[in-house]
């Protein structure tokens, strides 16, 4: 690692005040991601700017069945939460599998959305959910937030403040492991929601997150994992590397998509 | 047997500093003025070394020196060896490659150590070392051994040409030719056997202390035989006289066969400790360790099985490739030629077996002995091929290896191998016992109608253990014997304690040695301290590998106790005036048979020590060293069953169960067997389902992380049932064959005969991951 000064921010402002100051700075949530990069010394930002301790950041409200969950929640709240898994248990199975329990103790929702490994559990739940990202200026549709592998639609200095959706009606996960790194080599999340069915798959684009258009308006009219039998998944747009071709992938995704609605019920 | 002797379930005695966190690594070691090392690295896989221009970083903070190959090279450090020679079949001497501690002109693999930066702290280090600018010419690079044998592929060593190290055969060719011709079938097939990254716990480390005052160096090392570190930094590299160098393995956290070898690093450090005067510290980090451990297996192997009209085995074909990297490790000549090819008649009386090996330059890193080294690979390639050969004979698996069982002992294989004694048929039993093997149809129909394919696969395997007779594997080209030493130390209060040659990481010696000695006496367990591992305590001794440090090592102790005992008889008989043939050892005590007469164990420690009293002649003390030779390698071996259920949608694999029948002999404490078995099986659950070392076509590692190198955790193994059948070993005072390796040994076929059975595709190579078998399963419709 090099060398890099450590701000606990104490509020959002506070936050933004620092990495305004610092040019090189970046946010710290978790660390799960940033600081084994800066161990690999592939990152090297001049300060971290901690905003795990800002209390605005961290929690879970629900209102009605709109939910609200601050960006420093960690994974593991947000699997254990029982308010949440009464009205949207799939984020909470999706949170659940996360990592380890060092990780989803550490690593946070706003950390993972801002990060968006192609590989990563969350941004298929918000996209799926039709979430809102919202942050210390404005409010993103999660349609417009995932723009490419580890890119994002925040501006420089831009803070995720929160991530809030409407419980679906009925929404589930399903998620093969990649083998070494146990991230998803395929996670699809399906939601029924009040704007229409929702598919969105994550490790296996070429250009990260995405929705399947086709498997949508199948379950729109079917409601069933049969429904998706017939449709097919075009490789060419899928990732390849050792664990999985874009053919193998292609088939998971659908057979991870079944799985996801067998899992809403 | 007594509750802390031989054959008790004794916890281990080690454990209450490992599980505390106060094991005492290399890393932990800190000596005053230390510094800490930082080694640059090549980058590419093969290419020219042009420039190296380390004069910024020289004056940068912190920074105590940056050292290159060429100093090494002035200071007249040596090349790293390969202690066994091998011929090739037309008598030539294996081609063996210089390997420069610091490479000079030339990198052959990324990750071949270049230079060394010397700082106050390791950041710096780091710093500085991003300032050291190498320039490279880069030269076309060969990572798979087949290719490295093309014609226009790299050179790697100008000493090698087609980068054949050495074309090497054992058994009859004609013979075997001849019975393949004339057979009623042959069973043909290719086998790879994938190359795996050791992963240790604990990563490599050494302390590098040089004393200007007494001229004497210090070596803190994460060595499996640190006698063997000594001798050869002293014998080859010319670091230092033996006497002027003592090497410390302090606790070491896994080895697995890659802690043996002597790497650049420690020589590195201890040469960098002499030049710059401070004590030098290096401690890898995971990716190092990915780049720079001795890689294991990696074979590609065609195999021919002959059959007679009556399923017996006639004869066997082997043509080996075994990849050993871009330099020949300390043992990597031995484990594709000696530790490979005669274990390859495994539980068959086979007439007629061949071997032909070639061992193939690439620039990768060195390949040597992995957990199990050579016998994996064997029993991979026959328990591959006798199943397949059970299908194409459409006969039961398991009648087919019964029918060729070797069934009378000593038994001499056409393979150098004399067997001493063994019973395959009755692991075979107690395993397929024990794996309900007769309900599988009914369980297999259960799955299908849940849509799961099941699959039922074995696998018996011999390997041999208890390495090594000495005088045997010198006439084999081995540059060492293979013996083992003890020294058992009475104190004059009468605790003991033993200095044993062999090294313990994992093993759990400080038990299973203190276990034999409570036994023998009857002495409290809390009274024998086990001393091991610092050339400066320990009479030279050759260290931990080839699960020998049972049957070689305790042997050793138990030739040493002998010695005490008859020493202390002597003295109790005199004090007791009675006859010394009639003392006996029993519950601490030296009792005059058939009397009340009794000593105990103590008074007669502290009678050999004030010396008022001894026979006439004696001299005080009561210490006996003892160097035990052994007289043959020792054979354990067994029968594994995997049952497998196979999921068609995603190719995934769940192992149903595991069965695990072994004959290790003599047991000396079952916990510990137990744990070693499930530590083997894990390892071989790995290789077979889980991991692979992938380079990319220039010789990048793709595999260079956790995140890519797919580990075995705890939820990918079932819970594993085993036994243990025992005939012991005729060959060693103890009765013990050694039981270290087997589980990583005989797993991975049973799991891919499981696989293969399961989904109709014998063609699935390791590791099965969940994308092989969902192709192999399409490929197979
Ligand atoms: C062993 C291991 C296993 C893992 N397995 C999985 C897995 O299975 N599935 C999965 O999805 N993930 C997995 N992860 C990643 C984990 O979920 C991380 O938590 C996540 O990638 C990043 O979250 P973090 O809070 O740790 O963010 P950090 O590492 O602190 O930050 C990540 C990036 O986001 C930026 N950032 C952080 N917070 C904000 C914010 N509020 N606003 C704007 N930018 C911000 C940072 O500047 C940084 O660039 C794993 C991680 C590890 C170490």
């Amino acid at each position: 690692m090099y060398a890099t000064s450590y701000h606990r921010a104490s509020s959002v402002e506070d936050a933004v005040k620092l990495r305004a100051a610092h040019e090189e700075g970046k946010y710290l949530s978790g660390g799960m991601t940033l600081i084994s990069t800066m161990k690999q010394r592939l990152a090297a930002p001049t300060d971290l700017i901690d905003l795990r301790h800002i209390a605005a950041l961290r929690g879970i409200s629900i209102d009605g069945r709109e939910v609200t969950i601050g960006a420093a929640t960690p994974h593991a709240d947000v699997a254990g939460s029982r308010e949440l898994r009464a009205i949207c248990p799939a984020i909470c199975e999706l949170a659940s599998h996360i990592g380890d329990p060092h990780v989803r103790h550490m690593g946070t929702i706003g950390g993972s959305i801002a990060n968006n490994d192609p590989a990563a559990d969350y941004p298929a739940g918000v996209l799926g959910l039709a979430a809102t990202v919202i942050t210390d200026r404005r409010s993103i549709a999660a349609d417009e937030f995932f723009t490419d592998l580890f890119e994002t639609a925040l501006e420089d200095g831009e803070i995720v403040t929160a991530v809030s959706f409407d419980a679906p009606e009925k929404a589930g996960y399903a998620k093969f492991n990649n083998p070494a790194s146990r991230f998803a080599m395929v996670g699809v999340f399906v939601a029924k929601t009040s704007s229409g069915v929702r598919v969105a798959v994550t490790g296996a684009g070429s250009n990260g997150v995405f929705r399947h258009s086709g498997f949508e308006q199948a379950l729109a009219s079917n409601w069933s994992a049969d429904a998706l039998s017939n449709i097919a998944v075009d490789s060419s747009n899928l990732l390849s590397d050792l664990h999985a071709n874009a053919e193998y992938r292609a088939n998971l995704v659908k057979v991870m998509a079944k799985r996801a609605v067998v899992a809403a019920g | 047997m007594g509750v802390e002797g031989i054959g008790a379930r004794v916890t281990r005695k080690e454990d209450k500093r490992f599980l505390t966190g106060k094991g005492r690594y290399t890393d932990d070691m800190t000596v005053p003025g230390m510094k800490s090392a930082y080694f640059i690295r090549s980058p590419h896989a093969h290419a020219r070394i042009k420039s190296i221009d380390a004069s910024a970083a020289k004056s940068m903070p912190g920074v105590i020196d940056v050292l290159d190959g060429k100093q090494l090279q002035a200071d007249g450090i040596g090349n790293l060896i390969c202690g066994w020679m091998i011929h090739s079949k037309d008598g030539s001497p294996m081609k063996m490659g210089a390997w420069r501690p610091l490479a000079a002109e030339t990198v052959r693999y990324v990750g071949d150590a270049v230079a060394i930066v010397v700082a106050d702290s390791i950041g710096e280090a780091r710093d500085a070392a991003e300032a050291v600018i190498i320039d490279y010419e880069p030269l076309p690079a060969v990572t798979e051994a087949t290719a490295a044998l093309e014609a226009g592929a790299p050179q790697i060593h100008p000493e090698a040409s087609n980068n054949l190290i050495f074309d090497w055969q054992l058994g009859d060719p004609d013979a075997t030719d001849r019975a393949i011709a004339s057979a009623a079938h042959v069973t043909e097939i290719e086998i790879v056997n994938n190359r795996l990254s050791p992963n240790p716990m604990e990563p490599r480390a050494t302390l590098g202390i040089y004393d200007s005052a007494e001229d004497h160096y210090t070596c803190y090392t994460t060595s499996q035989n640190p006698h063997v570190a000594r001798l050869v930094m002293s014998a080859f590299y010319n670091v230092a006289p033996e006497n002027k160098l003592r090497v410390i393995a302090p606790d070491v956290g896994g080895g697995f066969g890659s802690k043996i070898y002597i790497y650049p690093e420690e020589i590195v450090c201890l040469w960098a400790s002499k030049k710059t005067g401070v004590p030098v510290k290096w401690t890898s980090d995971r990716t190092e360790a990915f780049l720079t451990d001795a890689h294991g297996r990696d074979h590609v192997s065609k195999v021919k099985m002959a059959f007679d009209a009556d399923n017996r085995i006639t004869a066997l074909k082997v043509d080996t490739i075994a990849n050993l990297g871009a330099y020949m490790s300390l043992f990597s000549s031995a484990v594709p030629t000696y530790l490979y090819a005669t274990l390859l008649s495994g539980q068959y009386a086979i007439p007629a077996i061949h071997a032909n090996v070639r061992t193939v330059y690439t620039n990768t890193v060195p390949v040597d002995a992995y957990r199990g080294a050579g016998r994996p690979e064997a029993t991979y390639l026959l328990e591959r091929t006798i199943e397949t050969a059970a299908r194409e004979l459409g006969v039961s698996p398991a009648e087919l290896r019964r029918k060729n069982f070797i069934r009378s002992f000593p038994y001499q294989t056409p393979v150098i191998m004399n067997y001493d004694t063994g019973d395959y048929e009755a692991s075979l039993d107690a395993a397929m016992q024990a794996a309900d093997w007769k309900g599988f149809a009914a369980r297999k129909a259960q799955s299908e109608a849940s849509g799961k394919k099941r699959g039922i696969g074995m696998s018996c395997y011999i390997e041999a253990c208890g390495i090594a007779p000495s005088q045997a594997v010198g006439s084999l080209g081995a540059g060492v014997g293979l013996w083992e030493s003890a020294e058992v130390r009475v104190n004059a209060v009468g605790t003991i304690e033993v200095l044993t040659g062999s090294h313990s990481h994992g093993q759990g010696h400080e038990t299973t040695f203190a276990q034999l000695v409570a036994g023998r006496l009857g002495v409290p367990i809390d009274s024998i301290n086990i001393v091991h591992g610092d050339t400066d305590k320990v009479q030279m001794g050759m260290g931990t590998y080839g699960s020998r440090s049972g049957a070689v090592g305790m042997s050793a102790i138990v030739k040493a106790l002998d010695k005490v005992e008859a020493k202390a008889k002597k003295i109790a008989a005199h004090l007791m005036e009675a006859d010394e043939q009639d003392v006996v050892i029993e519950n601490g005590e030296l009792k005059i048979a058939g009397t009340d007469k009794a000593l105990p164990w103590f008074q007669v420690a502290l009678a050999a020590y004030t010396a008022h009293n001894l026979p006439a002649g004696m001299e005080p003390g009561l210490k006996e060293t003892a160097f035990y030779d052994p007289a043959n390698f020792t054979f354990p071996a067994g029968c594994y069953i995997a049952e497998v259920e196979i999921d068609p949608e995603t190719g995934e694999t769940d192992i149903i169960q595991f069965v695990a029948a072994d004959d290790f002999g003599n047991i000396i404490n079952p916990l510990i067997v137990e744990g070693q078995v499930h530590g083997g099986l894990a390892q071989g659950i790995g290789q077979a389902l889980l991991e692979a070392v992938h380079y990319d076509s220039n010789g990048q590692l793709l595999t260079a992380s956790f995140m890519d190198y797919a580990m075995p955790r705890a939820d990918d193994l079932p819970s594993f049932k085993l036994s243990h059948q025992n005939t012991p070993c005729p060959n060693n005072p103890l009765g013990i064959k050694g039981c270290g390796e087997a589980g990583a040994i005989g797993s991975p076929p049973a799991l891919i005969n499981a696989i293969t059975d399961a989904i109709g595709n014998n063609g699935l190579t390791m590791p099965a991951t969940p994308m092989k078998v969902w192709q192999a399963m399409h490929a197979a419709h």
